[in-house]
């Protein structure tokens, strides 16, 4: 990362060799003081070195015993019963987590139509349109929502939004479902999706919009024909970092979403009621059952950490990709 | 600012003028909606802190903090435990990750760009490294507590404790230890290792007279995130504190941190009112976390622009 640096590495330099060289041989004192502080200084790179890779051993050792935990589970109940069967009855041996497939995903779909919109709408506010003053107001909330701890989400959630969504009558409407972990869910992933697409507003370069300006465009204009289309890759970026954090979401779900293993549909004739539906997620799943799982309905319980886990590698790898090729983009264009 | 400039331009075609206006009125328009966007997220904002603070600060008294819950499924009682367990599991948390996190950014930015390391295997072992770092960075904390169950609960026989607990939570904020302390240590001038190199130190007491104190601001930053995060953190204790209301007595005692009994009050007790209480302690925290970490960034700007 910092090439310039090495050039001055007392280790390339002749006064320094510590093996054959020896060159400060008349100074016996010195070359001993000498010796012990190239010996401490080759200790310390090993065991900085050793911390380095341990971000490794990690990520390894995460993969690792997630699977081999679910070992179990694929070998006895199979690969297609896990992932395409709906029914979840540990009590008999059925352990389908297509109904909790269709929750992370209905719930995380609710809270991105709900929390994008504002959330870019707030990344441009903030990159391009607030005044000083009001930024140095609306970036610290923005962090602040961020460090809100989930479980004080699900708590607003189950006081104040489940027993407002109770009052609509639809048959079977408990409060607790979809809509209102969607709804929390939105105001959890505001702070990420804002933050993420304001730095890629703020990426694109002031040229651009100078050139737009000068053409006669307006400063609108300016914002969705020259600053947006630039700064696309980072955006969808963020949104993508977003459903990574709303599928990965898990004690804010367990508190709102109801919990109850069924698949989402509709309560009534209108379409729109499958939001009033009870869920579950795969977050949910887990940490509910975990605690007290043993053999197959504990390695099931690993293997929905295994989908979990393959469905954020994809997401997250796809959006370092945008972030990369917006970056990328922008240096050669720049150049 | 040119565009502001754009109303004084003189045009004398009327069809100009008129488009020009409709651009105007259109620009407007958009602008009151994005408007909008910001101010509906300070309401938000200010809806869930106030809502949970007023609620919450009905509970809220001395006695409260200071008594234990008294367990069971009754809800009574305080979180003095709770604050005490939170309290021990941040500083655990923070005795292993923070040397290890530090210990990692050093490597990543003053060793892994070293002449020397021609290695093509080690240039690789880096840079898989830094790609570990951004994937740990993004797995959710169930995984991290599934994780913790399966090794450190299980396999290794520590049980639901507070040692299962610290070393998974570790694991969590390692990436975000790492990442601030390299930024932190981009920000140390080249010229400071020059100088330091050329008075004959080795790197090693360049980095740790002259490079570290110099980054000891942001490092701390990052040790103060990490703090806020154990604190939010509850799915990854869920799953490896066990959640006894008592103080733990030792490393391998389980028990339950702050946000934790906030569930358990909201979930299992329904006592919502004790709930919001715990809550709007959790938010004072977190507030002041946030404030602290501000001020340290405010010097940390005026200090760069300064110098």
């Amino acid at each position: 990362m910092r090439p310039e640096i090495s050039e001055y590495n007392y280790q390339a330099s002749p006064f320094f060799m510590d093996g054959d060289a020896k060159p400060m041989k008349k100074h016996g004192g010195v070359e001993h003081q000498m010796s012990g502080r190239i010996i401490a200084d080759k200790t310390v790179k090993y065991i900085l070195f050793i911390s380095a890779i341990l971000s490794i051993v990690i990520v390894l050792a995460i993969a690792f015993f997630i699977f081999q935990e679910s070992l179990q589970a694929w070998a006895e109940i199979g690969l297609s019963d896990i992932l395409f069967k709906a029914v979840w009855r540990p009590g008999q041996d059925q352990y389908g987590i297509l109904a909790m497939i269709v929750g992370s995903v209905a719930v995380t779909f609710g809270a991105i139509l709900l929390g994008v919109p504002l959330a870019i709408g707030s990344a441009i506010f903030l990159g391009e349109i607030a005044p000083k003053s009001v930024q140095s107001v609306l970036r610290p909330a923005v962090q602040l929502l961020a460090g809100i701890p989930s479980v004080v989400y699900g708590l607003f959630g189950m006081v104040v939004l489940v027993p407002l969504i109770r009052q609509v009558n639809v048959p079977g409407n408990s409060g607790y479902g979809l809509l209102a972990a969607s709804i929390v869910l939105a105001v959890m992933i505001l702070p990420t999706i804002t933050s993420v697409a304001e730095d890629a507003i703020r990426a694109v370069p002031d040229g651009y919009r100078s050139g737009s300006l000068a053409l006669g465009a307006t400063k609108w204009q300016t914002i969705t024909r020259v600053v947006l289309p630039a700064g696309k890759s980072g955006i969808m970026a963020a949104i993508i970092l977003g459903v990574g954090r709303a599928l990965g979401e898990t004690m804010a779900m367990i508190m709102v979403i109801g919990n109850s293993v069924v698949f989402p549909k509709p309560l009534a004739a209108n379409p729109l009621t499958f939001f009033f539906s009870q869920a579950r997620t795969l977050t949910g799943n887990i940490a509910v059952e975990i605690s007290y799982a043993t053999g197959v309905h504990e390695s099931a319980l690993f293997a929905t950490g295994v989908v979990l886990f393959a469905l954020i590698i994809i997401v997250n790898a796809s959006a370092r990709w945008l972030i990369n090729r917006q970056s990328s983009i922008q240096t050669t264009r720049q150049g | 600012m040119i565009s502001e400039n754009l109303h004084t331009v003189q045009h004398n075609d009327p069809a100009t003028l008129r488009n020009l206006k409709l651009r105007t009125t259109y620009q407007n328009v958009w602008f009151s909606i994005m408007w909008l966007a910001g101010v509906i997220t300070l309401l938000v904002l200010l809806l869930v802190l106030g809502y949970v603070i007023i609620q919450g600060g009905k509970t809220l008294n001395w006695e409260f903090l200071t008594t234990p819950p008294r367990g069971g499924l009754s809800g009574e009682g305080g979180i003095s435990t709770t604050l005490g367990t939170s309290l021990y599991l941040v500083s655990l948390t923070l005795l292993v990750a923070t040397p290890l996190g530090v210990g990692a950014a050093i490597y990543l930015i003053e060793y892994a760009g070293e002449q020397s390391l021609t290695s093509p295997v080690l240039r690789a072992l880096i840079s898989i490294a830094n790609f570990s770092v951004e994937t740990l960075a993004g797995i959710p904390s169930i995984i991290y507590g599934l994780f913790g169950y399966a090794l450190f609960v299980s396999t290794l026989q520590f049980g639901w404790s507070l040692l299962s607990a610290s070393l998974a939570a570790a694991c969590l904020v390692l990436p975000t230890i790492i990442r601030t302390t390299e930024e932190a240590l981009l920000t140390v001038p080249d010229d400071y290792r020059r100088g330091s190199l050329a008075l004959g130190a080795t790197k090693w007491q360049t980095l740790y007279k002259v490079v570290l104190p110099a980054s000891l601001p942001g490092i701390i930053t990052g040790i103060i995130l990490s703090v806020g995060r154990i604190i939010s953190e509850t799915a990854v204790f869920f799953v490896t504190l066990g959640g006894s209301h008592r103080l733990p007595s030792s490393i391998m005692d389980g028990g339950r941190t702050l946000a934790l009994h906030l569930y358990y009050l909201a979930m299992d007790t329904n006592a919502f009112d004790k709930a919001m209480g715990t809550g709007a302690v959790l938010i004072i925290l977190i507030v002041l976390i946030n404030l602290v970490i501000d001020i340290i960034s405010r010097k940390l700007t005026a200090k760069v622009r300064g110098g």
